[in-house]
Order: structure tokens, then C-alpha cells, then sequence
């Protein structure tokens, strides 16, 4: 009998040291140590010896009000923006058709594993794959539009600004527009068929059924791929890097491009590009906040607190009888 | 009537598979092109960059690649070290981690979630500055370790694990091993571990593939070319070296794609219902 009073609570933190240890160590000191290099004076090749600044913030400051800075952070929001926008639209659209009961569109598996492949191909082949495509005067692209008679002389894509941002923006669409597509079909599965079946015998046409019963239920899923695509974009690095190095004209330096820049290239500015990382670091964490409310479990808040609601009556019952 | 409503439909249905088709052929061609040119000639592709069958300089594009700063076998050797022993830490420690959520009932069992939820989008772009720093203080860089250590900390795997456990792990199971003196961590290893598998083989060829494809903190820490890695060794390609040499480019491109290629469509079934199981919370 008394073997069964063994408590096995321990075990759970036994479990969970090696994961803690991880992170407080690869995570959370480079994080700190980041933080603290971003109010010195280190920066040089092979330097390591630092000292705080006579003001802390200076660093911050002047990341703050460089133009290239908040040229990089817009450039970001601009290639995110026109990446996001139509992979949203055409993976809904893929969406519809798939899902659509009536359509029973064939060979569904072999167009998703074509549409998803290129979100497994390592990101810097592409970006020079794209590079190549794109060549000027000759290359596989400018070959086909002439082809095609769509330009009458080469176009050089590397020189102009949006056209840059615009294949880089295109590389992001097409490397991901899969991904959000086969995850907004299981989305779909997942909602009640029962409701489908429902609005179909009420008459609605399945255009109808799609905005008012579909989209509605897709709501959690589609708040969920909107952060994470944007907490993934701030963090654009090989495509811009490799495709154009952030070029023509600073047109596709992304934030972390430039962090990549001010801390490897030039005079090694450990202290800005730390300084940048944790501008950086603040917005992601803001997004992240958003992002873990909304994903937060509704249900299991609602149960905890109607636990505590319970106890607390038990508490008050107890000390009633005891009074 | 009904006949006029097939007929639309059936339009309607020709539409979509020709944007289906295009959109199957658009993923395909850039690939298509890169592994015909790696075929050609510089002259061929100065020619017409286009080309739907291949040629037959492969052999000689193969020695101007080789013949710089390329390595592919080194890249490959060096990309699979390191993601094998990422994917190896990531997996091991994040079931043990999502057992001990699972299976325990401690004090800190509701915090240590919510906290690991809350790290779970903290990318290394942000303290890599820091964590090159302190590699170079301890001399750790071109070295593999710190590319593989910092694995056994993936909130995201943990997340999906225990969702796996939540839905399949039966406590009776944990409850007669102990009645048979299964000591705690042995029960984990030999009897978790094996229903965990499914889960496991899901998480591992996600975690290969991003490990794999990683540029940012490996272009940081190893700077010596015997250390590069298969993205690195991309990257050269995008060198001055090699600007002339289209046909080369194209295959030094293609080699780096081909182990891809191998295990997408080898197991591309898998890799799609992972994708999708990432969707559902529940």
C-alpha cells in the first residue's frame, strides 16, 4: 500500500531540464548578451573586449534614425505585403475548389506535392536559381517574353527597384502559397460536415457556402497563418541576400540583411547590428503577444476559471459551516 | 435546365484544371530549366537560354565546377552532420520534454507550457549577434556545435508532441510498467518512444529539411570552406568566379537540389499530411 503514495511529481521538472538547460544557455544568454553589446562601443574584426557607452542608448539612436534602417524595415513590409496578399488569395481559391463536394476535382494529390515542393527546396538555391532566370541580356525569362512577343527588347529586371522587389515578393509567394493552401484544406476538413449539409438543403449555393459557412470557421487558422507569415517575413534573409545582395539601390535590404551587413561586412558593427536585432527582436515579440492570444485555449481558460470559481465556493461553504 | 447547369459546370470545371495545370507546371519549370541547362553548354545557353531537352556538356560543366571553389561532396557531408544531429536533439528532447508535460502532474507543469508557447517564434536572426560573440570567446566557431545544440530547445516540436501524446497516450500504459518496476525513464525510452514513432518520423524530416536549408547562422559561424555547408557552397556560386560560367552555375545548383529532390518525392505523401496536421489545434 505505501508504495502506491510514491510521488511521481518530479519527474516532470527531471523531464523538462534538458529542454530548459537548452535554452537558457543557446537562447536566452545570447539573447541578454545581444541586448548588452547593443549599449557598447564593440565593433572591429576579432574584437571581444567592450565598454558601455557614455550614453547607454546611443546605438539604439542612431539605428533608430538611419535612413537605411527604416528603409529596410519598409522594404520588409513592402515585399511582405505583396507576397501575403496574393498567396492568401490564390491558396483560398485553391481552397474553394478543392473542398467544393460537388467539383470532386481530380488528382488533387499530385497538383498539391507539385504546388508544395518548392517550400522544401533550400531558399539560397532559389534565390540564385531566380537570379539566372532573370539574367540580362540573355536569360530563360527575357528569352520567353520575347518569345512571346510581350517586350521587344530585354528587360533588365536587376536594375530597376520594383521589379527587384517584385520578384523577390514573387519567389516568397511562390515558395509558400502551397504550404498555406494544404493548410487552410485541412482546415476545411476539420469543420462539422453536418454544417455544409445543413446549408445546402436551405439553398445555398456554394459560393454562398463558402463565404458564410467556410471563411467564418477558417477565422482561428487564417489569424494564425497571418502572424506567423509575418513573424516569418521580418526575418527575410537568403532570397534578398543572394538574389540581388539587398540591391538595386538598397531596393531589397531587408532588416536582416542589413543586421547581417552592419555586423559582417565594412567595420564589423557588432554594437548596431545588436542594437537593430533587438528593435528587431521587439516587434516579432509584440507579434508573438497577438499571436499567442489569439491562439490561446479558449476552452481550458474557461475550465480553470470555472475551477477556481468552484474551489473558491468550497473554500466559502467550509469556512459557512465552520462559523 | 440541368443540362444547361452540367454544361457550365463542366467549363467551369476545364478552368480549373487549366489554372491548376499552370500554377503544377509553374513550380516545376524553374526547375526544369535549371537541370536541362546544367546540361549545356555557356555558348548553348548565350545562344537561347531556353532549351526543353538537355545536352551533353555535363561532363564538362562538371570540371569547371569542381575545378573552384564548389564543393559539393564537402557541403553535403558537412549540411548532413549537422542536420542529422539537430534533427536527432530536436526530436529526443522535445518528447522527453512533451512526456514530462504529458505524463506528470507538477506544480509548473501550466506555466512551463505557456512559457514554452511564448518562446515558440523566437527566431535566432535576433540574438545571433550575441551568440556569435560568445562562440568566438570560447572558440567554438567552425565548429558543428553550436549548429546542432541549440536544436534540443524547439518549442514548435515539443508543441506537436505533446498534442501527439494528449491524443494517443493512454496512462495505463505508464501505470502497469511501474506496477512491473519499469523504472521512469526506462517506461519513456522503450515503451513512449515506440508509440511516439508516427509523430517522431513526421517531426524529423521537417526539422532535416530546415536545418538543412539554414544560411544565416551558418554564414556566421563557419568560415572556413572545409566547414561550408550546402547552402554556403550555393552561395559561391554567386561569386565573381563563376559569372561566366552559366552552364556550371546551373548544375552546381542542381546537385544541391537533387537530395531534396530524392526525399520530397520519395516521401512527398508523408510530408503533405505533416503540413497539414500542423493546422489542427486540437
Amino acid at each position: 500500500m505505501q508504495r502506491k503514495t510514491i510521488n511521481y511529481a518530479k519527474y516532470g521538472y527531471y523531464f523538462s531540464i534538458p529542454f530548459v538547460l537548452t535554452f537558457l544557455i543557446f537562447s536566452l544568454y545570447p539573447l541578454i548578451y545581444t541586448t548588452i553589446i547593443g549599449f557598447t562601443d564593440l565593433r572591429g574584426l576579432m574584437r571581444t573586449e567592450m565598454n558601455i557607452l557614455e550614453n547607454p542608448f546611443e546605438n539604439y539612436i542612431t539605428i533608430f534614425n538611419s535612413p537605411i534602417f527604416r528603409r529596410s524595415l519598409s522594404n520588409t513590409m513592402i515585399i511582405w505585403i505583396f507576397n501575403f496578399i496574393p498567396q492568401m488569395l490564390v491558396a483560398l481559391l485553391l481552397t474553394a475548389w478543392f473542398t467544393n463536394r460537388h467539383l470532386k476535382i481530380r488528382a488533387q494529390g499530385v497538383y498539391k506535392v507539385l504546388i508544395y515542393m518548392p517550400n522544401i527546396i533550400t531558399a539560397a538555391t532559389i534565390a540564385l536559381l531566380f537570379y539566372s532566370l532573370f539574367g540580362y541580356p540573355k536569360g530563360p525569362i527575357n528569352d520567353l517574353l520575347l518569345k512571346l512577343g510581350i517586350i521587344d527588347s530585354p528587360a533588365n529586371f536587376h536594375l530597376q527597384k520594383w521589379t527587384a522587389r517584385g520578384v523577390v515578393a514573387f519567389i516568397q509567394f511562390w515558395m509558400w502559397y502551397g504550404h498555406t493552401m494544404i493548410i487552410l484544406i485541412a482546415g476545411v476538413m476539420g469543420i462539422n460536415p453536418t454544417l455544409f449539409e445543413a446549408a445546402e438543403i436551405d439553398g445555398a449555393s456554394a459560393t454562398q457556402i463558402f463565404f458564410r459557412v467556410t471563411l467564418p470557421r477558417l477565422k482561428t487558422i487564417l489569424l494564425y497563418s497571418l502572424i506567423t507569415s509575418m513573424i516569418g517575413g521580418l526575418q527575410m534573409y537568403d532570397i534578398p541576400r543572394l538574389f540581388l545582395l539587398g540591391g538595386p539601390d538598397n531596393a531589397t535590404l531587408t532588416t536582416t540583411v542589413y543586421i547581417h551587413n552592419q555586423a559582417f561586412s565594412g567595420s564589423y558593427l557588432y554594437n548596431r547590428a545588436a542594437a537593430a536585432s533587438i528593435i528587431l527582436f521587439t516587434i516579432i515579440a509584440i507579434l508573438s503577444a497577438i499571436l499567442f492570444y489569439v491562439m490561446r485555449d479558449r476552452d481550458a481558460v474557461r475550465l480553470r476559471k470555472r475551477e477556481r470559481a468552484l474551489r473558491k465556493e468550497v473554500r466559502n461553504r467550509k469556512r459557512e459551516v465552520l462559523v | 435546365m440541368s443540362v444547361g447547369m452540367s454544361k457550365s459546370r463542366r467549363g467551369y470545371k476545364i478552368i480549373i484544371y487549366i489554372v491548376c495545370t499552370f500554377l503544377a507546371v509553374l513550380s516545376i519549370f524553374p526547375f526544369w530549366i535549371m537541370v536541362v541547362n546544367a546540361t549545356r553548354s555557356t555558348f548553348q545557353i548565350q545562344q537561347s537560354s531556353i532549351s526543353l531537352f538537355p545536352s551533353s556538356f555535363l561532363l564538362s560543366n562538371f570540371k569547371i565546377l569542381m575545378g573552384k571553389t564548389f564543393n559539393p561532396i564537402t557541403g553535403f557531408v558537412n549540411s548532413m552532420i549537422i542536420s542529422t544531429g539537430a534533427t536527432l536533439g530536436a526530436v529526443y528532447v522535445s518528447s522527453l520534454t512533451a512526456y514530462g508535460l504529458v505524463a506528470y502532474n507538477w506544480k509548473l507543469r501550466q506555466p512551463f507550457f505557456t512559457f514554452i508557447m511564448a518562446v515558440l517564434m523566437l527566431p535566432n536572426v535576433v540574438f545571433a549577434i550575441g551568440y556569435y560573440q560568445m562562440m568566438y570567446r570560447i572558440g567554438w566557431t567552425n565548429s558543428f556545435w553550436p549548429l546542432i545544440f541549440p536544436a534540443m530547445a524547439t518549442p514548435a516540436v515539443v508543441f506537436f508532441m505533446r498534442q501527439y501524446l494528449l491524443a494517443t497516450l493512454s496512462l495505463d500504459i505508464v501505470d502497469s510498467a511501474r506496477i512491473d518496476g519499469a523504472k521512469e525513464f526506462y517506461t519513456f525510452n522503450r515503451i513512449i518512444m515506440p508509440i511516439m514513432k508516427p509523430a517522431i518520423a513526421t517531426q524529423a524530416i521537417f526539422q532535416f529539411v530546415f536545418h538543412w536549408n539554414q544560411l544565416f547562422l551558418p554564414t556566421i559561424l563557419l568560415t572556413d570552406n572545409t566547414k561550408y555547408t550546402m547552402p554556403i557552397m550555393v552561395s559561391l556560386l554567386r561569386g565573381d568566379i563563376y559569372k561566366t560560367e552559366f552552364g556550371s552555375v546551373y548544375l552546381g545548383l542542381a546537385l544541391t537540389v537533387l537530395p531534396l529532390f530524392i526525399v520530397y518525392f520519395l516521401l512527398s505523401k508523408y510530408i503533405i499530411a505533416g503540413v497539414a496536421l500542423g493546422a489542427l489545434k486540437e
